[in-house]
């Protein structure tokens, strides 16, 4: 398999079979390909010289990856799928021969005496040996001896068994515990320091330290792959790649993201609330056509020669709902509360006035949150730190929120407001009172209830969504942004 | 193959006649370009604002010395503004005129669907076009879902069927770019036409170069260090970074200003032309001065 990408085998068979084990395995991870696109990527590699791997690696992405959110994915399927094919990517058992030359070079550059001379190809290099070609490969930012270093790393370092079953992350852990970059920085950091002439002002600190920064990242990414692929050589392609499948940004679950998902579903959402803004105001605007507008009619008569060939309309004016939201913020569902809260003050300019209740087992309004405030995250943050809402124990107990909800604010409710409850109504078997809800819905235009659990999990164990939502006009699964920006959309 | 359909060589020749022209192009915009030449494909470039997405598509158009014909896009964009358009006004005089010659309805109705009354918009007139052209379509994203439809039959076939004079079909194959701010989904149809090329904000080292390829008059030291603290000012979360049209017109404000370093001070007053929202220059200058206090921290510490 590993010569089907040298130029002679290239021809026919080989490529198809093999392209299309990728494209099925970019299905697997989520991603929507078309067969027209996949006959453009099997053109599309035709042109392109197969020895050039990123050439290839962008002509496939170009025709099958039609949405940014999703390079991620291909990129990991991509790396997975090919990483033993290509003479540059095999596992090479020689290459510490390699890293010796370069090492040799280096230092036949520097000519620095206080460097430690390296031993005879083949030998192993000792921890310390390792550290110093790690400090100068990042102090340089050599790619090449980066990525020597990395792939010495992890051989050293992460302590591979053939076999065992664990996932990559524990390697990579073992690996970056041994090389100390914390450590490393803060050495760099030293010498920059010291061999600047005059002393370094802050900002230069500061972008040297980023520089480092940016390198060590790559170190990281370089160690990684370097990991995948000893694991890929392991167990081979398909175990891997399902290992390594992730849920697309769009359909990562709230209630259970990684810190890493939540950072990338935190920078998901303000393209997400920009795009969504500029569609619903085009709806409002193009939804329905208002009255004939005569003035303009008769003044583009003029050019027909008075005939009122193009009938021109007014602009409709339709009115904006009212939008109250009651988020629970306790724990397991505050990060769903959170991108709610965000996403509906990010387009509160289509609703003529939003207001925001949180409660755990109190409840507190916290729209003076958001008044006047630029950054809606920050805001969101205040929120999860400033609203009172702990009324007895700090555990969520619908009924009592709802009580004082309805006692305090329930007036407040016309008939052009919109009422969304966010919350997975685990009451802990606290009195439901649900009679809150029909109350509310009597004088509301809307109700709706989100409930970031899947609806599997409704009404089994303290979950009580199912009494509530007899009062509601809809009780919606929001699990991950689509089903979030689904909702949203209805609103409006 | 001594004259070869295919405009471009390699990749490589991409790359470098792109950057005779000014436009530093990285592996994936060279590689697309030259793939969308070898498959007869339009290209769809999507990205945040001011990263260079229309000016890739005039720096080819200047690279392959072709006509670059341009379609703006807005909301409320329909076939009469993009495709063609009957000369209405011109349509009517003359039959007015011709009513007096006393000619027969069927004599007039062939002469006023003719060429002569046809208002040729950007798409059809690249596609009839005798000399080579460069067709953009700027911010596709913003006509409506409908109105997509409209481009889809000139994306795949590179026709356009006019109903009372037939199909004009595109006598050669025009390169084309679509730009999108990604302000909205498009449709899968269109996208499923399109070669996709996602362009970010360029890496140190090319920002560096545009800097220096840009800007007139500007020393290396001062364009690195531009490109520097460009690049920690967009690691912040910020509502908008600094694209690379900013980051130009910063490096120009200081070549101007005569400034050969930069120091807090500087960039804290200059960073007005980097950020166009308060909140995210308060949120830079409370990053460069908070930097500031660590390490005085970090080297009273020492």
């Amino acid at each position: 398999m590993s010569d089907a990408l040298a130029p002679e085998a290239a021809a026919g068979q080989a490529i198809t079979e093999l392209l299309a084990g990728f494209i099925q395995e970019l299905r697997q991870a989520g991603l929507p390909v078309s067969l027209t696109e996949n006959l453009d990527a099997m053109e599309a590699v035709k042109h392109i010289p197969l020895e050039d791997r990123e050439a290839f690696k962008y002509a496939l992405a170009a025709t099958l990856v039609k949405n940014n959110a999703h390079w991620r994915a291909f990129e990991t399927v991509f790396e997975v799928y090919f990483s033993l094919r290509g003479s540059r990517y095999r596992i090479a058992d020689v290459d510490e021969d390699e890293l010796a030359q370069l090492l040799e070079q280096l230092e036949q550059q520097e000519q620095d005496g206080a460097a430690p001379q390296v031993g005879g190809a083949g030998e192993n290099l000792t921890p310390e040996e390792i550290a110093e070609m790690l400090f100068r490969a990042l102090q340089r930012g050599d790619d090449a001896l980066m990525r020597a270093v990395a792939r010495q790393a992890v051989r050293r370092f992460a302590g591979m068994e053939p076999g065992r079953p664990v996932g990559g992350t524990y390697y990579l852990y073992r690996t970056l515990r041994n090389l100390d970059l914390d450590g490393v920085l803060q050495k760099l950091m030293d010498q920059a320091r010291q061999s600047s002439p005059e002393p370094l002002t802050p900002l230069e600190e500061r972008l040297e330290q980023d520089e480092y920064e940016h390198r060590i990242d790559q170190l990281k990414k370089e160690i990684e792959a370097e990991i995948r692929r000893a694991l890929v050589a392991d167990r081979g392609v398909e175990a891997m790649a399902k290992t390594l499948r992730k849920p697309l940004p769009e359909d990562v679950d709230f209630m259970h993201a990684s810190r890493e998902e939540m950072a990338s579903l935190r920078k998901a959402i303000y393209p997400l609330t920009r795009k969504l803004a500029v569609r619903l105001a085009r709806k409002r605007r193009h939804g329905r056509k208002g009255p004939l507008d005569f003035r303009s009619t008769v003044r583009h008569s003029l050019s027909y020669g008075g005939v009122p060939a193009e009938p021109k309309f007014k602009y409709p004016r339709p009115s904006k709902p009212e939008i109250f939201v009651i988020a629970d913020i306790s724990g397991s569902v505050a990060a769903f509360a959170r991108f709610t809260l965000h996403l509906v003050y990010a387009i509160s300019n289509q609703f003529s006035k939003v207001r925001s209740f949180v409660f755990i087992d109190g409840i507190d309004e916290v729209t003076r949150l958001f008044e006047g405030v630029e950054d809606i995250a920050d805001a969101v943050h205040r929120v999860n730190t400033e609203a009172d809402v702990v009324w007895v124990d700090g555990h969520s107990d619908y009924g009592h929120a709802f009580e004082v909800f309805w006692n305090q604010w329930g007036k407040e409710i016309g008939p052009k407001t919109t009422v969304l409850v966010l919350g997975d109504a685990r009451n802990n078997y606290h009195a439901s009172q649900s009679w809150v809800m029909k109350e509310i819905r009597k004088r509301a235009r809307h109700l709706y209830w989100l409930n970031p659990e899947p609806k599997s999990y409704w009404d089994t164990g303290d979950s009580i969504v199912g009494e509530y939502a007899a009062h509601c006009d809809g009780v919606y699964e929001c699990r991950n942004l689509r089903q979030l920006e689904r909702f949203v959309d209805l609103l409006a | 193959m001594a004259d070869s359909p295919y405009r471009f060589e390699s990749v490589a020749a991409v790359r470098d006649s792109l950057r005779k022209v000014d436009y530093l192009s990285d592996d994936g915009i060279a590689g697309i370009v030259y793939l969308a030449d070898r498959l007869g494909k339009p290209v769809l470039v999507e990205g945040p604002a001011g990263t260079g997405k229309t000016q890739l598509a005039k720096s080819v158009a200047e690279m392959t010395g072709a006509r670059l014909i341009r379609l703006q896009c807005y909301e409320g964009l329909d076939e009469s503004k993009a495709l063609f358009e009957w000369n209405y006004k011109k349509q009517l005089l003359r039959i007015q005129a011709e009513r007096s010659d006393g000619k027969t309805w069927e004599a007039v109705e062939d002469d006023i669907f003719s060429e002569d009354f046809l208002l040729t918009r950007p798409l059809l007139e690249a596609i009839s076009a005798e000399e080579p052209v460069v067709l953009l379509i700027d911010e596709v994203d913003r006509v409506e879902v409908e109105t997509e439809a409209l481009l889809l039959e000139i994306l795949s076939d590179y026709q356009v069927s006019i109903p009372e004079l037939g199909t004009i079909t595109a006598k050669q194959i025009p390169l084309v770019f679509l730009t999108s701010n990604n302000t909205r989904e498009l449709s899968e149809a269109l996208k499923r036409r399109c070669l996709f090329l996602h362009v970010d904000y360029p890496e140190l080292d090319r920002e560096r170069e545009i800097v220096l390829t840009k800007v007139p008059d500007i020393t290396e030291a001062l364009a690195d260090q531009v490109a520097r603290i460009v690049r920690s000012i967009r690691q912040l979360e910020l509502k908008k970074s600094p694209s690379v049209s900013e980051t130009l017109d910063w490096a120009r404000t200081l070549v101007l200003l005569g400034i050969e370093s930069v120091d807090v001070e500087t960039a804290k007053s200059t960073i007005n032309i980097l950020l166009k929202y308060q909140s995210d220059i308060a949120k830079a200058v409370r990053e460069l001065d908070q930097e500031n206090g660590t390490i005085t921290k970090a080297a009273a510490g020492a």
